[in-house]
């Protein structure tokens, strides 16, 4: 499979009438590519929620996935790191490629993709645990950390890559839930980017925080995105533009365009992006 | 519907008025039913325990009288041999306690009638009193010392105030020589109410002041103990099973109606599964609390699975997710947080349902639980009675001292009840968490 790797940053741009193969219309992107979606097909019972859905994920960016609510976008996203899994009646069909490597394969563990694809979601969700120890849980569930010193390291870098460690770092054994609603999403990511993760999703991370929580979150994630990949599912349009490079648009489970997100923003090439960006419909 | 959208000053006309109190005063009516329907339910509460606690709090006293015993070698030794146990067992207890009895009321002992009026003072128990001391500490044979021993139902009762003095002579089961005898000694300090400690050692007897519900403890202690080591570990394990891993269809869906049912089935018809199954199919002796004990296993495991269910459900999604998207496997899922925060519904649930099976008298009955046992079991396959069997076989007895007793039993019974409500209500609050 590595011949579609090759085929990356294509620069050739596909007619706008064709919505479907336009993940494959992206112009370069800083960074290489990450992870790639290929006609994803996605069924809750007997309903299908995704259609066709080709994405490719950039390293060392943002790419924001907007879109009317019950579009597909959370769905997608949570393909990524085969959150869906645990869902009885959900099926996913496709191609969906972490560094080429096909994470639907049969001998892939979704416990070890879930170390290596980190998740933050909506709510911020601590675990009722101290802060310390709600950094901590990952790398000791994957024996990352031998000596206790090795553990307050990885805490305290976590905590300081999340911006959280100036406000807790007196009261590491407080109940993480005991913190403001953005402290406790600068927790969450945290604990998701405590195993060094490679890709970082995040599901509408800021919809329950006030204007300056998230305001920080988004400095952070522009700070995060120099060494990470980044997916954002996100209901504002105004913080896809300012945190992401690249955006993709869905409608109706259909991935209907994906550029950069200036061009998205300001000259998208679908007439469904036109009105939905220029607040339309949606 | 235009006008009510007006304006406010509508609402003042008359009729709007009207309407308003109206409601206002339906609304009066409906907190005021609720509120009558408490106090109803209290009511009913305070008459309860009013009546059980006056009638049984008198079960905690037993009258003693303490009396000049010599243990005379003659009649409790005469081979003089100290490892002669079977002569000692064999020994005349009932004689030393009367010749005691005599002395201190200072009666003649030749006159017959005289000594049979004062022999119904003394419970028919004393021997075994006696005979346990003399076991205990055979250095007292030989020396005459102060013992204190149970009076009769009848002086107990005298003293609880249940037979009334104004009776007449031959209408009352003490005569007016006995009442004479027992102010007597209780004017000298030598008669009077104690701790009843027998209440709770003593195991069945047919006369009320010996009777006790030491068995009945036993055999309820080893029913739970059943109970826990079997439902709780059973009913957690099928609740985890069924709530996080069995594929939702209908084989599910006829699991679950069915555990549903179960624990609407009449506890009776478990007794019977009881008694066709473990004793009859597997052989297992009867009136054992290990028998008793698996029967309220299978009666408990309903409540425990339905609770240990209700309280994994309400573990929110988002810890879920929280631990799945940071690579915890399923099984890490449970064991780090599904479980430790079910804990406090798991425990509560497993407290009710020890509770019901603690209380439950119907299936013990049908396993040949409601039998007369006078010694400790030792162990579960033991014959043994239950707290609430015990109540039952009292209740059905005519004797005043076993009515006081049933009531007795009964605040025992509650006893525990409030205690282990009031531990699942503990461990609730202390292992909530909040999110």
């Amino acid at each position: 499979m590595e011949a579609k790797v090759e085929d990356r940053p294509a620069t050739k741009v596909e007619e706008p009438a064709e919505p479907k193969k336009t993940g494959q219309s992206a112009p370069a992107a800083p960074g290489e590519l990450k992870m790639k979606a290929a006609d994803v097909n996605l069924w809750y019972g007997d309903k299908q929620a995704l259609y066709d859905v080709n994405l490719k994920v950039f390293g060392q960016s943002v790419t924001a996935l907007i879109g009317p609510s019950g579009c597909g976008k959370s769905t997608f996203l949570r393909c990524l790191n085969r959150m869906n899994d645990v869902i009885d009646i959900c099926k996913v069909e496709g191609d969906i490629r972490l560094d080429g490597e096909d994470i639907y394969a049969p001998d892939v563990d979704p416990v070890l993709l879930r170390a290596r694809v980190g998740m933050v979601f909506q709510k911020p969700n601590p675990f009722p645990k101290s802060i310390f120890e709600n950094v901590a849980y990952a790398p000791r569930l994957h024996g990352l950390c031998a000596t206790k010193a090795q553990m307050d390291e990885v805490v305290e870098t976590s905590l300081i890559k999340a911006g959280l460690w100036e406000e807790v770092k007196d009261r590491l054994d407080a109940p993480g839930t005991g913190l403001s609603g953005g402290q406790q999403q600068r927790l969450c990511i945290a604990r998701a980017i405590s195993v060094n993760p490679e890709v970082l999703l995040m599901d509408e991370p800021c919809s329950a925080l006030d204007p300056i929580a998230t305001a920080t979150i988004e400095t952070l994630i522009d700070e995060l995105k120099e060494n990470l990949c980044i997916a954002i599912v996100t209901h504002s349009m105004q913080q896809a533009a300012r945190v992401s490079q690249r955006t993709a648009f869905f409608h109706l489970g259909k991935l209907v365009e994906v550029n950069d997100t200036s061009t998205i923003f300001t000259n998208p090439s679908d007439q469904r992006t036109q009105d939905y960006v220029t607040g339309r419909f949606g | 519907m235009t006008d009510q959208t007006a304006s406010l000053s509508s609402f003042k006309s008359e009729e709007a008025q009207k309407k308003l109190r109206k409601r206002h005063w339906a609304e009066r009516r409906f907190r005021m039913y609720g509120i009558a329907a408490i106090l109803f339910a209290l009511a009913f509460l305070v008459f309860l325990f009013t009546s059980i606690f006056t009638q049984g709090w008198s079960a905690f006293l037993q009258t003693s009288v303490k009396l000049p015993v010599e243990f005379s070698r003659e009649v409790i030794n005469p081979s003089g041999n100290p490892e002669a146990e079977d002569e000692i067992f064999q020994a005349n207890f009932v004689k030393l306690a009367r010749e005691g009895l005599y002395k201190e009321l200072g009666i003649d002992p030749k006159d017959r009638k005289v000594r049979r009026d004062a022999n119904r003072l003394l419970s028919r128990g004393v021997d075994v009193q006696l005979r346990d001391m003399v076991l205990r500490d055979p250095s007292i044979i030989g020396t005459t010392e102060d013992v204190w021993l149970l009076a009769s139902d009848n002086a107990d009762a005298l003293l609880k105030g249940s037979i009334d003095r104004e009776t007449p002579n031959d209408r009352r089961a003490v005569n007016d020589q006995q009442v004479a005898w027992i102010d007597q000694l209780v004017d000298n300090g030598d008669m009077k109410k104690k701790f009843n400690t027998g209440l709770f050692l003593n195991g069945a007897s047919s006369n009320p002041e010996t009777a006790g519900l030491g068995v009945a403890l036993i055999g309820s202690f080893f029913m739970m103990l059943t109970v826990i080591l079997l439902a709780v570990p059973l009913g957690v394990c099928a609740a985890l099973y069924l709530e996080e891993y069995a594929p939702k269809g209908k084989i599910a869906d006829t699991i679950e109606v069915n555990i549903n049912n179960l624990a609407a089935v009449p506890s009776i018809v478990f007794g019977l599964l009881g008694l066709a199954v473990f004793i009859n199919f597997f052989g297992l002796p009867r009136s054992a609390s290990l028998v008793g004990g698996l029967v309220l296993t299978l009666m408990t495991l309903p409540t425990i699975i339905i609770t240990t269910r209700a309280a994994i459900r309400a573990v929110p999604p988002s810890i879920r997710e929280a631990a799945l998207g940071v690579g915890a496997s399923k099984m890490q899922l449970i064991g780090h947080h599904v479980l430790p925060l079910s804990l406090p519904g798991i425990l509560t649930g497993t407290i009710i349902g020890l509770v019901q099976a603690l209380g439950e008298t119907a299936p013990l009955l049908m396993i040949g639980m409601v039998a007369f046992v006078v010694e400790y079991p030792a162990t579960p396959l033991d014959p043994a009675t239950g707290l609430p069997v015990q109540i039952y076989m009292w209740a059905s007895s005519a004797e005043r001292g076993f009515v006081e007793r049933t009531a007795g039993a009964t605040m025992v019974l509650l006893a525990f009840l409030i205690v282990m409500n009031s531990l699942a209500v503990y461990l609730r609050n202390k292992f909530e968490r909040k999110w």
